[in-house]
């Protein structure tokens, strides 16, 4: 059992500067801030180290952080430009039964993130689902396609906060 | 049976029209598509189950929509999903009905204000003859929904019509 | 010369009689052996997360319940722990309690009907017509509490949306003394038939490393040895008080991990809960239910995940709060949804008709998978 601050220790040990930061001001939990080009190393050290054992993804989310700023297009609808786009991933250990979250952001307009899919294979379809949702580009996914959503959905990523629905899809009406 | 034996053990002649005696027998045969969609399907599961026993009105699951009377739409119908759902439906010989149960298949239901991805109503694909209400509908609403359609099927004409 | 063959590639669903909803897998076959397996999901996506997003928090319960909708008690459960969690508030016991058996009950009922369904098919109808009816009976159990039969809204941050019914005691211990029979009936009927045990022991083996690594959780990873359970690793509300055992799949007509180890850990789970039941069910202690339901739902700024051990496995919920009176994102992590991810495995090398026995055997729910 580890805390995430002996972890976070560990992790800055390892990686230097590629870890940047721990957030502990949320309340229930605290967050390690890890760069995004390099998760997928990290991923396979949390896994391989012996007193960390991180053997499970429970979940992979990708958040819209909504922290641009809000601008109008031509046509007077809301847009978000700038910001960032952030995965978070939820760790566990069946071994040594310790928990910890990491995060890692990218930009918005050009949102990439390595893929973990050879650490943890449930990062499979859930990378393949953030990518559907948020359109965060998941480098060297074996398979990224889109997954819930038709595969020739061309509206856009339905979860970013200024998603806009298509009147019609294969003619037939969206909105109520 | 002991009633109708006695009337007709000396080879009696039944005189009826047509139009009963065929559907008579069409409504009291009423073999749905099994296909299931979301929660209502299973309370369209619980209705053909021991507890409620859809088939002692004549309904009973065919996998293939080739030989099905009745698709009971049990369910959201999604964008993704709606283009399959028109396909089997042109695949069931005529005559052909359609039962809508549950709010989702109705008009969208919990869905019909940010469902991005939901078709708010299955009527805007495929026509519709009998929509039942609720989220999900009792089995006893499913029941009356199915005996609704055999009103309806009850009053239907061979004869051409005349416009 | 040797003969020239080529693959086929073959649709299973999205409308087919034993997926289970509306899941399409396209296996790619020689002859009748399978060499790969892809599911393709998302028919019945339905915009959970985008719902959750413009709902209060109050009102995002009872879309929870149309996740897993054969076991809504459990979604409930795992929504209002996270959200409550956030809030940092104290329950009465009294709604503890009831909350546990509920659950339980739930997870009979979601497994009665997972084993009906993995016995129907492939092929044994009748259990199904037995089991649905033992459903039924909790069914009327939840319809006499809140009034639903299948989605019940029944789980409130910080209470209950009503009291249990006057008999709800009285019944359920009936329910126990009518249900103990019928676990044994199940066992002489479907669990050690032969031809069952011929269609699922040594069928889709899933290694205890593989389960792990895909994140599966719940009879399915318990299937394959590891005794993990959530209820035990990570207690939430008052599981820790409760004598349970954790069975696991022993390899007893076959392989550890195969299809009948996960459909037999199953039937030995509802054993357990029923023993849960027995010892939760005198011990409710009087209270009001409704007495720590916030009047204002604001949670603070933060995050939260919180996990409950679903009948299906780990249920997730993931939430940000920004605050506000809504959820600024709620992740669900489903675990059909991760359950499903090892279909490609467990297929390769077996017959067509093994792909009904694997899919039936991981018990999946469309409605979480694709949210
Ligand atoms: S109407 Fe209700 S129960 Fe039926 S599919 Fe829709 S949400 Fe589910």
């Amino acid at each position: 059992m580890k805390n995430p601050e002996e972890i976070f220790e560990l992790l800055k040990n390892e990686f230097g500067d590629t870890i940047l930061g721990l957030d502990k001001d949320t309340p229930t939990e605290s967050i390690i801030l890890v760069d995004s080009m390099n998760i997928n190393k990290i991923g396979a050290f949390l896994r391989n180290n012996n007193d960390l054992k991180f053997d499970s993804l429970m979940v992979l989310s990708g958040v819209d952080d909504t922290n641009g700023t809000k601008v109008k297009d031509e046509d007077g609808t809301d847009m978000i430009s700038g910001g960032t786009l952030s995965v978070y991933y939820h760790l566990h250990s069946t071994n040594l039964k310790h928990k910890i979250t990491l995060k890692v952001s990218t930009p918005r307009e050009n949102p990439q993130v390595e893929s973990t899919y050879n650490v943890w294979r449930t990062s499979d379809w859930h990378e393949r689902e953030a990518y559907d949702m948020f359109g965060i580009i998941f480098l060297n996914h074996p398979d990224l396609r889109r997954i819930l959503m038709p595969y020739d959905w061309e509206a856009g990523y339905p979860l970013r906060k200024d998603y806009k629905n298509p009147e019609f899809y294969k003619g037939m009406k969206v909105p109520y | 049976m002991g009633l109708l034996d006695k009337e007709f053990s000396d080879g009696n002649i039944v005189i009826a029209r047509v139009d009963d005696l065929m559907n008579w027998a069409r409504l009291s045969s009423i073999w749905q598509l099994g296909f299931g969609l979301a929660c209502c399907a299973i309370e369209m599961m619980a209705t053909s189950a021991s507890h409620y026993d859809f088939d002692r009105f004549g309904v009973i699951p065919r996998n293939t929509p080739r030989q099905a009377d009745a698709i009971i739409i049990s369910g959201t119908v999604t964008l993704k999903m709606a283009t399959r759902i028109k396909r089997l439906y042109e695949q069931m010989p005529d005559p052909k009905y359609i039962i809508s149960m549950g709010s989702c298949a109705n008009c969208g239901g919990p869905y019909w204000e940010h469902g991005y991805h939901v078709l708010k109503g299955i009527d805007r694909v495929i026509p519709v003859d009998v929509y039942v209400p609720g989220c999900p509908p009792r089995p006893e609403a499913l029941l009356e929904g199915l005996l609704k359609l055999q009103e309806k099927i009850r009053n239907e004409s061979l004869r051409k019509k005349i416009a | 010369m040797a003969l020239k063959t080529e693959t086929m590639v073959l649709n299973m669903g999205p409308q087919h009689p034993s997926t289970h909803g509306v899941l399409r897998l396209e296996l790619e076959i020689e002859g009748e052996l399978i060499l790969s397996v892809k599911p393709h999901i998302g028919y019945l996506h339905r915009c959970f997360e985008k719902h959750a997003e413009a709902m209060t928090y109050p009102q995002v319960i009872p879309y929870t319940d149309r996740l897993d909708y054969l076991a809504a008690m459990g979604n409930n459960f795992g929504y209002v722990i996270a959200v409550e969690k956030l809030l940092g508030i104290q329950i009465p016991e009294r709604v503890e309690y009831i909350r546990i058996i509920m659950a339980e009950l739930q997870r009979i009922a979601s497994h009665l009907v997972a084993i009906a369904t993995n016995g129907a098919d492939i092929g044994a109808l009748t259990p199904f017509l037995y089991l649905f009816r033992d459903r039924e009976y909790i069914l009327s159990l939840f319809e006499m509490t809140c009034g639903a039969r299948m989605l019940y809204n029944y789980m409130w941050i910080g209470g209950l949306s009503h009291d249990i019914h006057p008999d709800f005691v009285r019944k359920t211990k009936e329910f126990i003394i009518h249900f103990r029979p019928t676990i044994i009936e199940l066992n002489n009927l479907l669990t050690f038939n032969k031809i069952f045990i011929e269609r699922t022991a040594n069928i889709g083996i899933l290694p205890i490393d593989t389960a792990i690594n895909f994140g599966a959780s719940g009879p399915v990873l318990r299937g394959s040895g590891l005794p993990f359970d959530v209820r035990r690793e990570d207690p939430y509300s008052i599981y820790n008080r409760f004598d349970f055992e954790i069975p696991t799949g022993k390899g007893l007509v076959g392989t550890v991990g195969d299809c009948w180890d996960r459909y037999y850990v199953r039937v030995l789970e509802m054993e357990q809960s029923l023993r849960i039941i027995e010892q939760a069910i005198d011990n409710i202690p009087e209270g009001d239910v409704h007495s720590a339901i916030p009047k204002r739902i604001k949670p603070p700024k933060g995050t939260v995940y919180a996990r409950v051990e679903n009948p299906r496995g780990e249920l997730g919920y993931f939430i940000i709060s920004d605050g506000n009176l809504n959820p600024f994102r709620v992740k669900v992590r489903a675990p059909s949804f991760v359950n499903l991810e090892v279909m490609g495995e467990l297929c390769k090398g077996h017959l067509v008709a093994d792909v009904i026995a694997i899919l039936g055997s991981l018990d999946i729910v469309l409605g979480e998978i694709d949210r």
